[in-house]
């Protein structure tokens, strides 16, 4: 169709259409569902919301490149698009039917063309129909395009998120540091992990540092790997590392498993951990004698 | 292996995300059919190793979950699937210790330890199948060091 002799033309007429009757469209667009459930503050800004979808399609038109997703045109809606899509998904709708909403817009600007056109040639209102066709056919595309991307960016976000939350390095006492670990330890987490220890570890001039793994549902061999890797690492920092949190049934599979953190220094609970640095410190912490008390 | 079976699910092991979701299924099963919390701890470390293997040593594949009843007594029946090269010599594999990767070589043979019943199956070229059953509070097997 592209390579039709009469295709640039039925572009460029479609683009001036478009734009000679980008205020009836609007108006039309403005009643149908993706436009006036989203667009909600007044009539009038689904209006201006449509005609500025109209005028970036009359732009991809005269450019002639109707089958282009990335065509030039669509740069200035596409975020609004994206605006549009995203609020239908949110309101329940599949990405089939947000599609089938958008193929529905191309049936007022049909009977446009067609009431403005009555008296052209046959194979020329035809023709302009197709370009059309062709056009939304390509909206559609753009709109899906903007979803599934918008998603993507969304989860990639939310990931980069999570593996700088899920690690803080918290001070405890002078000197000594602790990293609560939450979650899944993959390589990923533990690199993130490995290097805020050893960071912290530089700039506290800690000499302990507790990994505390009450948060980690699962720990396996690669989990235990990750592990004796990052007390490795410490030690070779000069800090001495306690693996702390270690729930029974944890301690039975580690165990089954085979695995041997004979060489690891470990605690049940946190509060031992702390204990265990700060006795080796020669810190002593004792309660404060209650007034009245004697001395026995 | 001749207990009724009561449900079949599949997850696929593709990715790392993966092994966190088969992890999760795998130890919501176990709690919704009253597995201990020790039971479900080892089942679920199982699980993740045999999942790794498939992931890292074939390339991916799925898992197989089944919910078994004998009586009044429910097992899971874990199959870790995967069509990579295989294991070439399965007795050096179940060695401790023993690793074509970087990890520390104690996946299968503390996969075995941790669960009652372990089989694998492997062909050269063909894949790898591994299958661990376990039973709620240590059934059909007598129990051993109950209170």
């Amino acid at each position: 169709m592209a390579e039709h002799d009469t295709a640039p033309d039925t572009a460029k007429e479609l683009g001036a259409f478009l734009e000679r009757r980008r205020e009836q469209i609007g108006q039309r667009w403005a009643d149908a569902a993706l436009f006036r459930t989203v667009f909600t503050v007044s009539r009038d800004e689904a209006v201006e919301a449509g005609k500025a979808v109209v005028d970036a399609l009359a732009d991809v038109a005269r450019s002639g490149r109707l089958e282009d997703v990335d065509a030039p045109g669509f740069g200035t809606v596409r975020d609004q698009l994206g605006r549009m899509a995203a609020a239908r998904a949110r309101a329940g709708y599949t990405p089939v039917q947000i599609a089938g909403e958008v193929a529905d817009l191309r049936e007022p600007v049909t009977a446009l063309l067609q009431t403005e056109l009555q008296d052209a040639d046959d194979v020329w209102v035809h023709a302009c129909a197709q370009a059309l066709a062709v056009l939304t056919a390509t909206l559609r595309l753009v709109i899906m395009e903007t979803t599934v991307s918008a998603g993507e960016e969304l989860i990639e976000r939310q990931r980069q998120q999570l593996l700088e939350v899920a690690t803080p390095v918290i001070n405890l006492w002078d000197g000594v540091v602790a990293v609560p670990l939450i979650g899944t330890l993959d390589s990923a987490r533990s690199q993130v992990v490995m290097e805020s220890l050893l960071e912290a570890i530089v700039d506290q001039r800690a000499a302990y540092a507790i990994l505390d793994i009450t948060g980690v549902p699962t720990v396996d061999s690669l989990v235990a790997q990750h592990l004796m890797k990052t007390v490795a690492a410490a030690r070779l920092m000069g800090a001495e590392c306690i693996v702390s949190g270690i729930r029974p049934a944890i301690a039975q599979t580690i165990v089954h498993l085979g695995i041997d953190l004979g060489s690891i220094i470990t605690r049940a609970r946190l509060a031992d951990a702390l204990a265990y640095a700060l006795t080796q410190q020669g810190i002593v912490v004792s309660p404060r004698p209650a007034t009245g008390a004697s001395q026995r | 292996m001749h207990a009724p079976i009561v449900s079949t699910t599949r997850v696929p092991i593709g990715s790392d995300a993966d092994l966190a979701w088969v992890r999760q299924q795998v130890r919501q099963s176990a709690a919704d059919l009253g597995f201990n919390l020790v039971q479900q701890t080892k089942l679920v470390t199982a699980a993740s190793e045999l999942a790794r293997n498939a992931l890292v040593h074939g390339g991916g594949g799925h898992m197989e979950m089944t919910v078994l009843a004998e009586g009044a007594h429910h097992g899971l029946r874990l199959s870790f699937v995967d069509a990579g090269p295989g294991i070439g010599d399965v007795d050096l594999a179940m060695t401790d210790g023993w690793t074509t990767g970087n990890g520390l070589g104690m996946g299968l043979s503390g996969a075995k330890r941790l669960v009652r019943e372990f089989a694998l199956d492997s062909r050269p070229g063909e894949g790898t199948t591994v299958t661990i059953t376990d039973w709620v509070s240590g059934l059909p097997a007598p129990r051993t060091g109950a209170p």
